[in-house]
């Protein structure tokens, strides 16, 4: 891993940015999440939040058990705002609630 | 952490940590802010970020004013980029009385100075691109509104007072408020009491069962209000537009979502800040009747905090009669964020002892004691 390396690719955060977060003092995912923008894309953390918990492991000394996940927040996927208005057709609401939209 | 502090500040959210900054700048030392969680964890950290200066009382619209100003020279001054930007406030009138209103709102405004303004349907369309202006009889725009981070505003403010010797303890909830008589005389955490003649509680939602310790009632409900935001899409407006009629508010981010809140009427009090299907049902409907060009963008994240809802919708501020020492910098109704300048400023001069350059009397716990109450009506 190099400073460059990318850790959250829907922000384009890099390893060098969140190893800077943590010697600046934050602790959680949460609070590397709001300073940084990480796990705050189309894939909600899905990639990084593992990553990052792990370099806050590796970087304070404290095991991957006590680094709690950030508080994960609806919806579990991105939904179009007509389908949650209830404006689209019924083939992409069946599709939405199949749990897989376009 | 210190076992003795001249001042404690509960609450780590741009309130106590500006506050904080303030104090020390004034030279006032051994000031120990202590917050539950992490820094803007509260309801800082969970509001739209809007900073409006188009109220209906002349106590916002001054405070908004003179934030504004602050905010201008804001990253000078901390050496922090906060994301400030002045994109404007729209805000839509559908009905004769709310014209009425908006009518006697400009003037105020334009008599303390403000860049505020009535425009018609077609210019809201050009200042808000897409916006459906179907029943809007006219709106009021102030370009000089805008927004910042509340994440950034509140660390660059708690950096800040860190260089300058303030202490901030983040995991260190407040379990007890120590009284002599009638005088604060500290606080216990889990992690060992702080003696202290002064206790600031800027403790947001939760500054109620904070009084409450200090043998203090405060009138201010808890309310949840939720939020949501989409996917980044290409910039197409900068302002943030208000309808008061729906309940809604929507701005485009920095960084290309759009973010959007609507306050439920039937939302009831309490603590409660999970998010619900309903709020995201309504505001995808309510946002598609405004902007209809948005039905495909994807809604990515919703969240929720609390409104600490005063009965005029005013803060409630300074040293209360009741318990000496006891200061309060709560009750912003749901917005907090953007008085907090001059708020801070504000109470910084009133506990140095140095003079206000701006009357914050009328904002004294003790109005609500006394009958009529001019209720700012600008409020989602």
């Amino acid at each position: 891993m190099t400073e460059e390396t990318i850790i959250c690719r829907c922000e384009d955060v890099t390893y060098g940015q969140i190893v800077r977060a943590i010697e600046d003092g934050c602790t959680t995912v949460e609070e590397i999440k709001r300073m940084l923008r990480c796990g705050m894309g189309a894939c909600q953390g899905r990639t990084c939040v593992r990553l990052i918990s792990q370099i806050i492991a590796e970087r304070t000394g404290r095991s991957m058990h006590e680094i709690m996940p950030p508080t994960s927040r609806p919806p579990s996927m991105p939904i179009e705002l007509a389908i949650l208005a209830g404006e689209a057709d019924d083939k992409r609401n069946v599709s939405a609630s199949g749990g897989g939209t376009t | 952490m210190k076992k003795q502090a001249s001042a404690v500040i509960i609450g780590g959210g741009v309130s106590g940590c500006g506050l904080a900054y303030c104090l020390a700048k004034r030279g006032f030392r051994d000031v120990v802010v202590l917050e539950r969680d992490y820094l803007a964890s509260g309801a800082t950290g969970r509001c739209g970020g809007g900073i409006r200066q188009q109220w209906s009382t002349e106590e916002n619209t001054r405070l908004a004013m003179e934030s504004v100003r602050l905010f201008q020279q804001l990253d000078e001054e901390l050496g922090y980029e906060t994301e400030f930007a002045q994109g404007g406030y729209l805000i839509l009138a559908y009905t004769e009385g709310e014209v009425e209103q908006y009518r006697k709102n400009v003037a105020m405004q334009q008599g303390l100075g403000l860049n505020v303004r009535f425009v018609d349907s077609m210019e809201a369309r050009e200042i808000a691109p897409h916006l459906n202006t179907d029943g809007v009889l006219c709106a009021t725009y102030c370009p000089d509104d805008g927004s910042a981070n509340p994440f950034f505003v509140t660390q660059a403010y708690a950096e800040a007072a860190k260089r300058l010797g303030v202490e901030i303890e983040l995991y260190t909830p407040v379990t007890e408020i120590l009284t002599r008589g009638n005088r604060i005389a500290g606080v216990v955490t889990p992690r060992g009491r702080i003696e202290t003649p002064l206790v600031v509680n800027a403790a947001g939602g939760d500054s109620v069962p904070l009084a409450k310790m200090a043998g203090l009632d405060l009138p201010i409900v808890p309310t949840r209000h939720e939020i949501m935001v989409t996917e980044p899409i290409d910039p197409f407006f900068t302002t943030m537009v208000i309808s008061f009629q729906h309940g809604v508010y929507f701005r485009q981010e920095r960084h290309g979502g759009i973010i959007m809140g609507y306050g439920d009427p039937d939302e009831k009090p309490g603590y409660d800040i999970e998010s619900s299907l309903n709020f995201l049902r309504t505001m995808s409907r309510k946002i598609l009747s405004l902007m209809p060009a948005l039905h495909q963008v994807k809604v990515v994240r919703q969240w929720a905090g609390l409104y600490d809802s005063t009965p005029d919708a005013l803060p409630i501020l300074g040293q209360v009669d009741q318990v000496e020492g006891f200061i309060q910098v709560n009750g912003f109704s749901g917005h907090g964020f953007m008085l907090a300048p001059k708020v801070v400023d504000l109470l910084a001069r009133l506990i140095t002892g140095q003079d206000l350059d701006l009357p914050i009397e009328r904002l004294h716990l003790n109005r609500f004691q006394e009958g009529e109450i001019d209720r700012d009506l600008s409020v989602v």
